[in-house]
């Protein structure tokens, strides 16, 4: 069966991160993505390269997100490019884009103008603070949005001060709300026969990742999260034994669990902490320092061993070899190859969703910046 | 008018994968209905976060399923079992998070609700994929997160693994089914077909991961390292990192170190020349930078920062966001109401369509609450069940 986007035409202005992993999960589902660069320079994320790795003149980092789409340069500044790529809205099914709010009302494709072109185009748009308020011209940076939504105090130990998420989570989970957005908005399309616009934001998505501890705050009477001062502890909000222990040759995880009975089958005596089923949070600094004491004393393995059958929920903590050697990564097939050309392959990882029973693999890498310019213009008469 | 309104959504799914995505599409506009287990329910209903019950249950139930309809049932019961049929039979799409195997056994797999209904998107979701699982490893997140390699990636050098203190493999993975039934609706309109949809934590996780690993497996697989003080994150030199100030917290992310040392005053960083050496001796470069902007407060030196395109935030707790102009031009929270009169507050869905916030009043249903309103539009059958 056909993947179910095939047949959607994206036009991607984005740069980055967000926005673009958004065109690669829309890529993946079927649809073809045109990423629109200016010319020579493009994706200013050709050249922001993470511990100096390229392929060729392009950033390891871009090659994993642009991947299974194409490339269109044209220079929005000059008029006749402009006249090219408004040919091109005509024809297309969306188009996103993450410039500061205002940016595209002076090159003239903001909604409005991209409506007269095209009136059933999805428009969507992601922005760091949304278009309103005093930040609303703030950088939509990654670490900045989580220092000013909260985000950095629920990590780590209270010892540390704030400590953020060490991923760029607000980009991709607004990446994943743009493609909701955008795939919702092809259904109202379908529905209405009109132009529909999405917008989100960094600082929403930061916010919405929070939305059950946020939730609780505001019923708590404004009791900020405290985490615990122990090193390990997983959870501002959970009790113990929620976190990870040193053990004599590694770490291991423990999730939620029946303290008395977890004590019991590792030879830990918590009684003078732990009367009653509360203490696991009232005590919670004083469970996990002991928990971890008895933990340091024997291996992985060892615990592992006596806590499994038990069915107490647990796991070694692995690093990226660890974890990329694992069963599950090769059976699920997670790695995937990205075909360069002339032989050569690039290693990365696959769309985390299977559909009718088979994984999105796409086997095309990111394109080099006007690569398709000659097709593109062919096959749209646009030149 | 949503854009999924008109669609109806069965969610067999409990705690927070599952029930995160029937949430989004609930906000979207869909019809969601909770089915859950006699007398019993969502387990998450008495999962307690920092024992914080809001009108009986506990507060994350509640911001999970607002917005959504309660059937309570028996899943062991053939009549009941009748009744689900005949909802699905009418179902857009259908969700469910049971370990491998479950639904085979209660008669609600893929093979037998498509003969029901050969348009329905089945959408289920698991720990480590349906192929793996078998041996019923639980799909938690902190379990995932440590397995993943995620847990190498926040904190300090000497801090050991540091989980990310949010169910985030979970709401990752929601986001990827909502993601994945969303486009099988759009194929569903145009086709008139029915789809499978699969997302499993660990898919989740490694893709959440997807620049991190695509990195590791090309470098010849050496692990990431996180600074010594101040990590932010494990691949990015200096300043990228969160610094105490005077009385504060001040967060740096990309910049040249010597444009920082002539706008801060710190001559000691002048020497840092270089661009490779913001990666190659951050160690010995944030230090530095903590040293000197513990001689000042955060305003003065965003006062210093800002006006020169430096990228800088405060950081601020959830009391300073919430009293912020910043945060109140959004409109991130929303009041809603149950069916007995309780109300609370909680956030809305981040997404706006054709300008409009998806909000909705509907708060969580009580365990069974519509019961009486399904049966009657839906079920043709006569039920023994407590009405």
């Amino acid at each position: 069966m056909r993947r179910p986007l095939e047949g959607i035409l994206v036009l991607e202005f984005c740069q980055f991160l967000a926005g673009p992993s958004a065109g690669l999960k829309l890529a993946d589902l079927g649809a073809r993505v045109i990423k629109i660069e200016r010319p020579v320079k493009g994706d200013a994320c050709r050249q922001l390269a993470i511990k100096n790795l390229f392929v060729d003149e392009d950033s390891l980092l871009f090659h994993t997100i642009n991947r299974n789409k194409e490339s269109y340069a044209a220079d929005l500044k000059n008029p006749e490019d402009l006249d090219v790529i408004r040919k091109l809205i005509a024809r297309a099914d969306v188009m996103t884009h993450n410039f500061r709010p205002g940016v595209m009302e002076k090159i003239g494709l903001d909604y409005q103008s991209v409506q007269a072109l095209n009136p059933k185009i999805i428009y969507a748009a992601v922005t760091g603070y949304g278009n309103e308020g005093p930040w609303a011209n703030k950088p939509g940076q990654d670490l900045l949005v989580q220092s000013v939504s909260g985000l950095t105090h629920l990590s780590g130990s209270s010892e540390e001060g704030p400590v953020p998420f060490g991923l760029s989570v607000t980009d991709i989970m607004c990446g994943n709300h743009l493609t909701q957005g955008i795939i919702a908005a092809l259904i109202k399309r379908a529905k209405t026969n009109k132009s529909v616009l999405v917008e989100v934001s960094l600082l929403e998505s930061a916010l919405d990742v929070q939305f059950e501890v946020l939730t609780t705050y505001l019923s708590d009477g404004g009791q900020l999260p405290k985490r615990s001062k122990v090193k390990g502890s997983g959870h501002a909000y959970l009790s113990a034994p929620y976190g990870t222990y040193e053990t004599s040759d590694g770490y291991i995880a423990l999730a939620m669990g029946d303290l008395g009975k977890i004590s019991e089958l590792i030879g830990c005596d918590i009684s003078a902490v732990y009367m009653n089923a509360g203490d696991s949070f009232e005590n919670r600094d004083a469970l996990l320092a002991l928990l971890g004491q008895t933990f340091k004393t024997n291996t992985n393995q060892h615990w592992l061993s006596i806590l499994e059958p038990q069915d107490i929920w647990c796991a070694s903590v692995l690093n990226y070899k660890e974890a990329t050697e694992l069963e599950v990564f090769k059976k699920m097939e997670i790695r995937q190859l990205l075909d360069l050309g002339n032989g050569r392959t690039l290693d990365t990882t696959r769309a985390p969703m299977q559909i009718d029973g088979r994984k999105l693999f796409a086997s095309k890498a990111a394109p080099k910046i006007g690569a398709d310019n000659e097709k593109i213009n062919k096959e749209f008469d646009l030149k | 008018m949503k854009p999924l309104e008109e669609y109806l959504v069965v969610d067999f799914s409990q705690f927070l994968s599952g029930p995160s995505a029937s949430l989004r599409l609930a906000d979207m506009g869909a019809r969601v209905i909770k089915i859950e287990r006699l007398g019993v329910g969502d387990i998450c209903r008495t999962l307690y976060t920092s024992n914080v019950i809001m009108n009986g249950e506990s507060s994350v139930f509640h911001a999970i399923n607002r917005n959504k309809e309660s059937f309570e049932v028996n899943l062991k019961d053939e009549q009941d079992c009748q009744m689900v049929r005949e909802l699905l039979a009418k179902a857009d799409v259908m969700i469910h998070n049971f370990r491998p195997g479950v639904m085979e056994r209660l008669g609600f797999d893929y093979g037998s609700v498509q003969e029901i209904n050969p348009e329905i998107i089945y959408a289920e979701l698991s720990g480590y994929g349906a192929e793996v699982d078998g041996k019923g490893k639980p799909g938690q997140d902190l379990l995932l997160q440590s397995v993943t390699g995620l847990t190498w990636l926040s904190g300090n050098a000497d801090s050991g693994p540091v989980a990310m203190g949010l169910s985030i493999v979970d709401m990752l993975a929601g986001s990827h089914l909502a993601q994945g039934i969303l486009a099988c609706l759009f194929r569903k309109i145009t086709s008139k077909v029915g789809a499978l949809v699969q997302v499993s934590m660990i898919e989740s996780a490694y893709d959440f991961q997807f620049e991190t690993i695509t990195t590791f497996m090309n470098e010849g697989e050496i692990l990431p390292e996180r600074t010594a003080k101040n990590n932010a994150n494990a691949y990015l030199g200096a300043p990228y990192g969160i610094y105490k100030t005077e009385g504060g917290y001040i967060a740096l992310a990309m910049g040249s170190i010597p444009v920082l040392a002539d706008l801060l005053g710190c001559d000691e960083l002048k020497k840092y020349t270089d661009p490779a050496e913001a990666f190659d001796k951050r160690d010995e470069i944030k230090p530095i930078l903590a040293d000197h902007l513990l001689t000042g407060t955060t305003e003065k030196w965003l006062a210093i920062l800002e006006p020169a395109d430096i990228w800088c935030a405060d950081v601020l707790n959830w009391k300073q966001l919430i009293d912020h102009e910043g945060f109140k031009a959004l409109n991130m929270i929303q009041e809603v109401k149950m069916n007995d009169g309780y109300q609370y507050q909680t956030t809305r869905c981040p997404i706006r369509i054709d300008g409009e916030l998806l909000t909705s009043a509907k708060g969580s249903p009580k365990l069974g609450q519509d019961n009486e309103q399904i049966i009657r539009q839906f079920i043709n059958v006569k039920s023994s069940i407590h009405e």
